[in-house]
């Protein structure tokens, strides 16, 4: 059985990864991108904790499927965002997106 | 799973160096429309990484959902705002990247010492493989129904809300008499239509 160790430190790398793209992207659809990145690796902490801690009642799948689904909202919102911004700003820099800047 | 040892072990190997490089591919290729592809390719290696964790109803639901709805709406986004600019370089540019990378690198092994240091309790037991799909359902409905319904409200107010955001602007002014033939329109300011293939929209940058 492959330790449960491997899996973890591959959701940890995915995630720093995740991270990395999400600070240091210019373009807004990279770091919804990045952001997907983030939402699997806590994806697979859940899948690997619910294969090797609590095996018999899959509670960790539950709560996956849940984090799938609101993922696809966020998505779906984000994309709607960046679309209702591109529109006024004409531009995919994160750096021109400061409508909300104090 | 009733895989051999090894060979679980060579197709973890093989799903986390996937996962790894197409991720690291999504972050640091320039082209965009390469980084959503490779995006595809990071939930599918993921995908297989739950076949092999034994849970045969999240691996599809996770290629039905990422790979055809989250990527394709990516997919869809990237098309919509494709737009080929140059960005204008940051002052100091170069600090913030390798200031963005030693942070990373320090929450990897900052989270690692953790994992590796940390005596996890094994359960014995032995998994539920496919009948985990029986007992999702029975969590959905018995102890999960709350969190259940509210995933309902909310893809229900992402919907809503997305169309509001990704509608043009509603234009009020200019009454209009005709309302038979104007009910079947949506009414919005009309835009002039950008011609195709301007200034080389091919190759847009990330």
């Amino acid at each position: 059985m492959i330790p449960l160790e491997f899996y973890l430190l591959l959701a940890a790398a995915l995630f720093c990864i995740g991270i990395y793209g999400l600070v240091t992207s210019r373009n807004v659809i990279r770091v919804l991108m990045s952001i997907e990145l983030l939402l699997n690796a806590v994806n697979i902490n859940l899948m690997a904790f619910s294969n090797y801690l609590d095996p018999a009642t899959a509670t960790g799948q539950v709560f996956t499927v849940f984090v799938i689904s609101i993922a696809a909202a966020e998505a779906a919102v984000g994309l709607a965002i960046v679309l209702a911004i591109y529109r006024n700003r004409d531009t995919v820099d994160m750096e021109a997106f400061n409508l909300l800047k104090w | 799973m009733t895989l051999a040892e090894g060979v679980q072990l060579v197709l973890f190997g093989l799903l986390a160096a996937l996962v790894i490089g197409t991720a690291l591919g999504v972050v640091l290729l320039s082209n965009i429309v390469y980084s959503a592809f490779l995006l595809g390719g990071v939930f599918l290696s993921i995908s297989g990484l739950y076949v092999l964790l034994n849970a045969g109803f999240v691996a599809a639901a996770q290629v039905l959902i990422y790979v055809g709805a989250v990527n394709v709406l990516i997919l869809f986004g990237i098309m919509l705002v494709n737009k080929n600019q140059p960005f204008t370089p940051v002052r100091r540019g170069w600090i913030r990247l390798i200031a963005t990378g030693g942070v990373c690198f320090g929450l990897f092994t900052l989270l690692s010492t953790m994992i590796l240091g940390t005596p996890w309790q094994i359960s014995t037991d032995t998994p539920v493989g496919d009948g985990a799909t029986v007992l999702i359902g029975l969590h959905f409905f018995s102890d999960f129904l709350l969190p259940f319904e509210l995933a309902s409200v909310l893809l229900l107010m992402a919907l809503v809300g997305a169309i509001i955001l990704a509608r043009r602007e509603f234009v009020p002014d200019e009454p209009t008499t005709d309302t038979i033939a104007e009910a079947l329109k949506l009414p919005e300011r009309p835009r002039e239509l950008v011609p195709a293939g301007r200034e080389g929209s091919e190759s847009p940058e990330g």
